[in-house]
This record gives C-alpha cells, sequence and structure tokens, in this order.
C-alpha cells in the first residue's frame, strides 16, 4: 500500500492567511498531498444567499499560491475543497481561474487541473420534493416544502469523497472542490491509496481545521498526518505546537453536537472506540475509528434565502430611569413603525448592549449597566423601504414618551444621526439531506490543462 | 468542602456553531483527577445547565462527558438559524460566558488547586 502523508496549512483557506513557518515545515516533510477545506457555513447565510466571498481575494491568492507552488514542485497533489468560502459555482470559477493564472505567472509546466461545481438545480430538489423519498430535515427541521425551496436563492450540496476520487482517478494534479464535507478531501487522498475507510475519514476528521488538533493554540498553522501500521499519526509542524491526546481528542469535539460520530455523503465514522497515544513529542498516535456504510447514500443540503435589504441604526442611554424603561422606549418606537408600515412585510430587530445584547433570552444576568447601546436592524423588501424603517425604529426612540424621565429634550443619545447601509438579510432556509442513486450525481467534474 | 469557580478549574471554556441551527459548549479540564472531580460535583449535569440559561429540556440536544479529551460537553437547538437578522452571535463563540461563574463544590478528599 502506498503512503499517505498529508499536510493542512489551514482550516478554512482565505479567512486567514496560512502561517509560513510551520508550511514550510511541513513541505520539507514530504507530503503526498497537500489539502485544505476553504469553506464554512460559520459565516452565516448571506455569502451563500449572495453569492459573495467573505474572505478577501489577496488572501485566497496567497494561501492558493503557496500550496500550489508547493505541490508542483515536489509533483504531487494539491486538493482544496468548498472554494471561497461558499463552494457555489461562482466560488469554484473563481478558484479555477486563480490557479490558472498562478501557473501563467510562474510558468509552470504543463498540470492537469480537475474541478466540480456543488449547486444544484432547483428542479432537481423539485422533483425530490414530489417523489416518496422526501429531502429530510437535519436537526429538528420539517421535510423541505416547495414554498420553501421557491424562497431558498441559492442551494449547494456537500460533496463527500466521491468526485475528488473520481478526478484522482482522473489524474488531476489540482482539484478544486465545490461544497465539500471537510473530511472528505482528505479521506479521498488516503482512500485513493488504498487504505481502510474508518483510519482515510479519521485522517480527513483531525486534519481539516489544521492545527487546531495541536497545543498551544494556535491557528493557521500547518499540521501532518499519516497513516501507519494501521493507526493515523498526526503531528504539529510549528516549532512550538504539539499534538497531544488531549489536543488531538479535543479536537473531535470542536464544532459538533457529539465528539464520537461524524455524518458524511455514504456513511458515518465511528470515534467512540478511539485509541490515543502519544507516541513522540509532537506526535499522536489514533486506532480503533471505524466507517459505518450508509444503506441510502444521502447528501447534505445548504441554502439560503433572501428576507430583504437591510439598514441598520444605533443609539445610546445613559439615564438611569431610561435605562430602566428601555423595553417601554423601543415600545414606543415599534409603535411608530407599525403606525407607518402596519403590522407585517417587515422584521425589525432590537439588540440591546448593555443588559441583553450578546445573549438575549439566554443571558442569565439580569440587572443592565450603566449605559446601553441599542442596535436597530430594520429589514424590508427594498433598500427606500429598508432605510425609512430603520430611521424610523431608530429616531422615534429619541422621542419616546416616559411618564416621569426629567430629560425631556431626547430619550437617547445618537453618535450617528443617520442608518447605514448593511448587507442584504438571509437566513439558512435548507439544511436537510437529498437521497441520490449516484453519489457523484450532483457534482460534475471537469479536469483542464492549466501551465504551460 | 472546597467551592471553586469552574473558570478555577477548567482549561478551555467554549461555545461555537455546531451547524447551522445548533450551538455546542465544551467545557475542558487539563488533568483527569480534575474531570473526574467536577464530573462528580453534578456542577454540570443536564438539569444545571437548563437551569443556568433558563432553557427548556427540549432545546438541550446533547449532554456527554467525553473522557478522551478530559471534557464536558453539551449542546442547544437555537431559535433561529445562526446569522438570520437580529442574531447578535453568529458564529456562536460568546454564548460560554456565564460558565465561568459556576460554583463547584468539591468534598475536602478532592481538594484542588485553582488553575492560574
Amino acid at each position: 500500500m502506498q503512503t499517505a502523508r498529508i499536510i493542512c496549512p489551514n482550516g478554512h483557506l482565505g479567512f486567514a492567511p496560512l502561517k509560513p513557518e510551520s508550511f514550510a515545515l511541513g513541505v520539507a516533510a514530504g507530503p503526498d498531498f497537500i489539502a485544505a477545506d476553504s469553506g464554512s457555513d460559520d459565516v452565516g447565510p448571506g455569502p451563500l444567499g449572495s453569492d459573495t466571498s467573505t474572505s478577501p481575494l489577496a488572501w485566497q491568492t496567497h494561501d492558493l499560491e503557496a500550496m500550489l507552488l508547493a505541490a508542483r514542485a515536489r509533483g504531487v497533489p494539491m486538493m482544496i475543497g468548498s472554494a471561497g468560502d461558499t463552494g457555489t459555482n461562482s466560488r469554484v470559477d473563481l478558484y479555477v481561474g486563480i490557479i490558472k493564472e498562478l501557473a501563467r505567472k510562474h510558468k509552470l509546466p504543463k498540470f492537469r487541473l480537475g474541478y466540480f461545481y456543488s449547486e444544484v438545480d432547483r428542479e432537481v430538489l423539485r422533483a425530490a420534493i414530489r417523489s416518496d423519498e422526501p429531502i429530510e430535515g437535519l436537526e429538528g427541521r420539517g421535510v423541505l416544502t416547495e414554498s420553501e425551496l421557491d424562497a431558498t436563492s441559492r442551494v449547494v450540496a456537500m460533496a463527500g469523497v466521491h468526485p475528488f476520487m473520481a478526478l484522482l482517478d482522473q489524474g488531476a494534479d489540482v482539484i478544486i472542490g465545490g461544497r465539500s464535507s471537510d473530511s472528505a478531501i482528505f479521506a479521498a487522498a488516503a482512500l485513493h491509496r488504498g487504505h481502510s475507510e474508518g483510519l482515510s475519514y479519521y485522517l480527513g476528521k483531525v486534519l481539516e481545521c489544521a492545527s487546531f488538533c495541536a497545543e498551544p493554540y494556535g491557528g493557521k498553522e500547518t499540521v501532518l498526518g499519516e497513516i501507519v501500521d494501521g493507526g493515523v499519526h498526526v503531528t504539529a509542524m510549528h516549532p512550538n505546537q504539539r499534538c497531544t491526546i488531549a489536543s488531538v481528542a479535543g479536537h473531535a469535539m470542536y464544532e459538533r453536537s457529539n465528539p464520537y460520530y461524524e455524518f458524511v455523503a455514504g456513511g458515518m465514522l465511528d470515534m467512540s472506540q478511539c485509541h490515543y497515544e502519544q507516541i513522540s513529542e509532537k506526535t499522536t498516535r489514533v486506532t480503533g475509528p471505524r466507517f459505518v456504510p450508509a444503506g441510502r447514500v444521502r447528501v447534505k443540503l445548504e441554502g439560503a434565502a433572501k428576507i430583504g435589504e437591510r439598514y441598520v441604526g444605533l443609539a445610546a442611554v445613559r439615564d438611569p430611569y431610561t435605562i430602566a424603561h428601555i423595553d417601554a422606549v423601543i415600545g414606543w418606537a415599534r409603535q411608530q413603525v407599525r403606525d407607518r408600515f402596519g403590522e407585517t412585510g417587515y422584521e425589525l430587530h432590537y439588540t440591546v448592549y448593555g443588559r441583553d445584547g450578546v445573549m438575549g433570552p439566554l443571558e442569565p444576568v439580569k440587572t443592565p449597566a450603566h449605559e446601553l447601546c441599542i442596535m436597530v436592524q430594520a429589514v424590508a423588501p427594498t433598500k427606500e423601504m429598508a432605510e425609512e424603517l430603520c430611521i424610523t425604529g431608530t429616531r422615534q426612540m429619541f422621542y419616546a414618551r416616559l411618564p416621569d424621565v426629567k430629560g425631556t429634550a431626547g430619550s437617547v443619545a445618537f453618535a450617528l444621526d443617520e442608518v447605514l447601509p448593511a448587507s442584504a438579510a438571509y437566513r439558512w432556509s435548507v439544511n436537510h439531506t437529498l437521497a441520490v442513486d449516484d453519489p457523484l450525481a450532483l457534482f460534475p467534474l471537469h479536469l483542464c490543462d492549466a501551465g504551460i | 468542602m472546597q467551592t471553586l469557580k469552574l473558570s478555577e478549574l477548567a482549561k478551555t471554556i467554549r461555545s461555537k456553531n455546531a451547524g447551522v441551527d445548533r450551538i455546542t459548549f465544551d467545557i475542558i479540564f487539563r488533568d483527569a483527577r480534575t474531570y473526574e472531580a467536577v464530573r462528580r460535583s453534578g456542577a454540570l449535569s443536564r438539569e444545571a445547565v437548563l437551569a443556568l440559561y433558563g432553557l427548556p429540556e427540549s432545546r438541550l440536544t446533547d449532554f456527554v462527558e467525553f473522557e478522551p479529551a478530559l471534557a464536558i460537553k453539551f449542546t442547544i437547538a437555537r431559535l433561529r438559524p445562526s446569522g438570520s437578522p437580529g442574531d447578535p452571535d453568529i458564529f456562536g463563540a460568546q454564548q460560554y460566558a456565564p460558565l465561568l461563574d459556576v460554583l463547584v463544590n468539591l468534598p475536602d478528599n478532592e481538594a484542588i488547586q485553582p488553575a492560574a
């Protein structure tokens, strides 16, 4: 069996730049693959809905350049999943363009550039909704309905290992993936080399966030993972970081509800029987992960629906009487909005910093601070309406009528006597799974030449 | 009897999105002895977490004692998905703060030096 030594320099390529020192050490360690995930649903539904990136182009290019040059110099595959934060088609095209441009810039000898898309056609989903195999909701959501589908701006499917393995089989030297399970990018490389599913998926799981599996805490540093004698070995590349039992096991639970099980298209990684062993200062060995194939392949879908255009206003309060009656102040402003715009057809949100701005109803501290800042978010079908809604909802706090207030010249302080345009408001409308006969069906593959 | 704050006993106390509909909380300890002592104290139980955050039982989706990482972990359902307008914490990254001051009663035979 061939070795599968993989380095991962960044847990969300583009979100912040990789650190060159540990990346150089990782490259010097002689990897067989250089791979990273570049997406996340943590950034909220806006980027997917509006088909934009939250990461700056300069940082995306910086990391792709470092990885491409190292991979081509060594002649090993480079693999990227979830291009451009969201993995939409435009983000895949963006990364493919960056790779081609970098290849020209550095006069790299010709290589094969593979890529796949992840956006799902609305009519495919409509047909599924109408079939006898509904689009099932995750995390307590009901099945996807046609009305919710119609409200949704864009849907991506989460690829498993299949499109990555198919492109490796076809000889791709560089792979740019649409939306993908983080762990599948790395698992595909190990599976391509003939390793077992359990170890391959675990290797992917531990590498996906780069140095988040190492300690002391420090992101964007390179880690090296490989499969050796029936176990996964993971090693920190930064001179001051180590992969310990605590850091590696701790990573298994990061950002997921349950530390024992990880679901991907085609099955489930069971980490409940994992055994962790520190085998050298910087390396931990993990044995015992199992992969349980699914009877029917279900692919996760993510979709964002536009709610409307958005404006933001800010107001602050210092009078203790007004602070004690801040809900009445907000209530007054809301009533003025209702009088002007009616009860429905818009959203108006008040976030009261200094009371429960960060946690809302989860806040156990009930005593407000000596001053408050109130953020007003107004969402409406048009920018004009959102702006007027936001001005009304913000400025009317100034005119709130409190019976015993001493200050009668204005109930709030304004740092800005204006409201500010914000990005359009979206919501996660699709967090579901779709059953497929062919795990490649949703992910059209492409292969072209790059370099000279 | 010794009473310490959770922030004096844990190495890491954090919260973060687990997908778009949930927030997960990790409390990680430096050594097995502290982990065991806190676990046995009952200060971090399903009931304690529900009371601390004022949540109905239905919103606590997972509660796991994860020995390999010396961690206690729980997950709650959001009322609206992350990043919806009005959501003040898109990453769910600042929801752990009330855990810092949770008081943990330790019997004298489990006396533990608070971490720095």
